[in-house]
């Protein structure tokens, strides 16, 4: 069995890139350096401090140039989580006077629903739009979601389960032309795809572009308003508490520059090799639905749900067999809920197989993948008894 | 708001009762039990038993796990089959589907 890279544990193919990027080499030897040479205390007056300051900085800068903000704009947080958390949570309390109303589409990351759930206990109004059943907003249902009451809008750039591109530029233009703040969740797409101008916040996460875990960014444009759900830091522009990690943004910048250096040859090649996936599924495998839009997607992701199989059979099935794969499928005892991603756009919520290539997979893997999941999903039908239906 | 997550909160809420259709047609030639079974047992057993069923008449699935509501009517529209509609039980619901081949 081939190794993924030079970073795999074991031998194997790893398709779960939606879940974690593997870490770039760039971000591996950037992460090296700034450990030993930027762990001072960036806020310190001396010269190793100093050096941290700089490292941080031009960091910033870095993710900044990729982003397409201004680096004043730009702070780190501890995970994308964190930066949906502060950034909903901070604009919701900026514009408290204007009214407590938040619209979120129905297939945001849990994170913004999770929140949104939160604002809501707190006396707030959540409206959800609906998608349709590629798991794409309809952009004027969603502007006619908003009121004058609307303190916030959140609209994710791509789908992190099935890698539907969302509207988010008409999405931008009727928030703006309504005068509310739109959050755009880009964890699935930085680094890949350019997100349209228009938005006023804008989170990621580093470990899903080839940056190490323990990163996000929190981007907020100038004239946004926004107010620390949290107690006094001095960190971060006063938006995200706590030290520093210095060596962590360092790391995730050169992997954001170097993924993002690398998209204009390794997004149509992954792009095709979705594009294989999608129609060898198909034609391979009998009641199969390959899931999300066929051409308004991220180009390194895909999702298929066969019938008859329980998810998480399947994953374990190929995990056996070597492949490390993700699914929406949760009909498990710890969730007992099935996905609402797929729940909001009607597909199958069982059998679901989520494949997200990183970085440098080549067609050999994907190759290895298309050979034997047919058979394993013949075997688990036989299994459980399908036989013929 | 709809999204219902792994919160505490929901599992004390009941789920939104749907406005129930008036039933359109006959009642079930066949009712399937599949209350306590999770996904996909219950599609695979309307699967295995819908050819019980003339062409043409309905065919009910009981189902308590929550991803057979999303479920089933995607089965019935891969697999060309009519959802007629869906009833709320005391425990579950009760899922209609017409045979139409």
């Amino acid at each position: 069995m081939a190794t993924h890279g030079p970073h795999a544990d074991r031998p194997g193919v790893y398709l779960d890139a939606a879940s974690s990027e593997p870490l770039l080499p760039a971000a591996r030897t950037a992460l090296l350096g700034a450990l030993d040479g930027a762990w001072a205390d960036p806020a310190r007056l001396y010269g190793a401090a100093r050096g941290s300051r700089l490292a941080l900085d031009r960091a910033r800068a870095d993710v900044a140039g990729v982003l397409g903000t201004r680096p004043d704009e730009i702070v780190f947080t501890t995970s994308g989580t964190q930066a949906v958390h502060l950034g909903m949570l901070g604009a919701l309390g900026g514009r408290r006077r204007v009214g407590r109303h938040l619209v979120v589409s129905a297939v945001e990351h849990s994170s913004v629903l999770h929140t949104a759930e939160r604002h809501e206990a707190d006396g707030g109004e959540v409206t959800v739009v609906g998608v349709d059943r590629a798991g794409r907003v309809d952009a004027d249902a969603f502007a006619s979601a908003l009121r004058p009451d609307t303190a916030l809008a959140c609209l994710q750039s791509a789908n992190h389960e099935v890698g539907t591109v969302q509207p988010v530029a008409e999405v931008a233009a009727a928030c703006r032309a309504a005068g509310v703040p739109l959050l755009v969740d880009a964890a699935q797409s930085a680094g890949r795809v350019d997100v349209p101008a228009g938005w006023s916040l804008l989170t990621a996460s580093a470990h899903k572009w080839g940056g190490p875990p323990g990163v996000g960014v929190l981007a907020v444009r100038k004239g946004t308003r926004w107010r620390s759900p949290l107690p006094d830091d001095e960190r971060e522009a006063r938006r995200v508490p706590g030290f520093e990690n210095v060596p962590g943004a360092v790391a995730a910048a050169a992997a954001l520059t170097a993924l993002h250096a690398a998209r204009a040859t390794e997004g149509p090649r992954l792009s095709a090799l979705v594009e294989r996936i999608r129609t060898e599924v198909a034609r391979t495998i009998e009641d199969v639905e390959v899931v999300g839009d066929p051409v308004a997607r991220l180009p390194h992701l895909v999702t298929f749900s066969c019938l008859y199989v329980a998810g998480e059979a399947l994953l374990t099935e190929l995990d056996r067999l070597g492949f490390a794969v993700s699914s929406g499928s949760s009909c498990t005892a710890d969730t007992l809920r099935p996905s609402h991603v797929l729940e909001a756009m009607g597909v199958l919520t069982h059998g679901n197989v989520r494949v997200s290539l990183p970085h440098g997979t080549t067609a050999g893997d994907v190759d290895r993948f298309l050979a034997v999941l047919p058979a394993t999903v013949t075997r688990l039908r036989r299994s459980a008894g399908v036989g013929g239906v | 708001m709809r999204f219902r997550g792994r919160t505490r909160r929901e599992a004390a809420e009941p789920l939104p009762a749907p406005v129930p259709e008036a039933p359109a047609g006959p009642p079930p030639a066949l009712v399937i039990d599949a209350l306590g079974r999770k996904c996909p047992i219950p599609i695979i057993m309307l699967a295995e038993r819908i050819r019980e069923v003339p062409v043409g008449a309905i065919i009910a699935v009981l189902a308590d796990d929550v991803a057979a509501r999303t479920d089933v009517p995607a089965w019935c529209r891969m697999k060309s089959q009519d959802f007629v509609w869906e009833e709320t039980l005391p425990r579950g619901w009760g899922f209609h589907i017409r045979r139409t081949y």
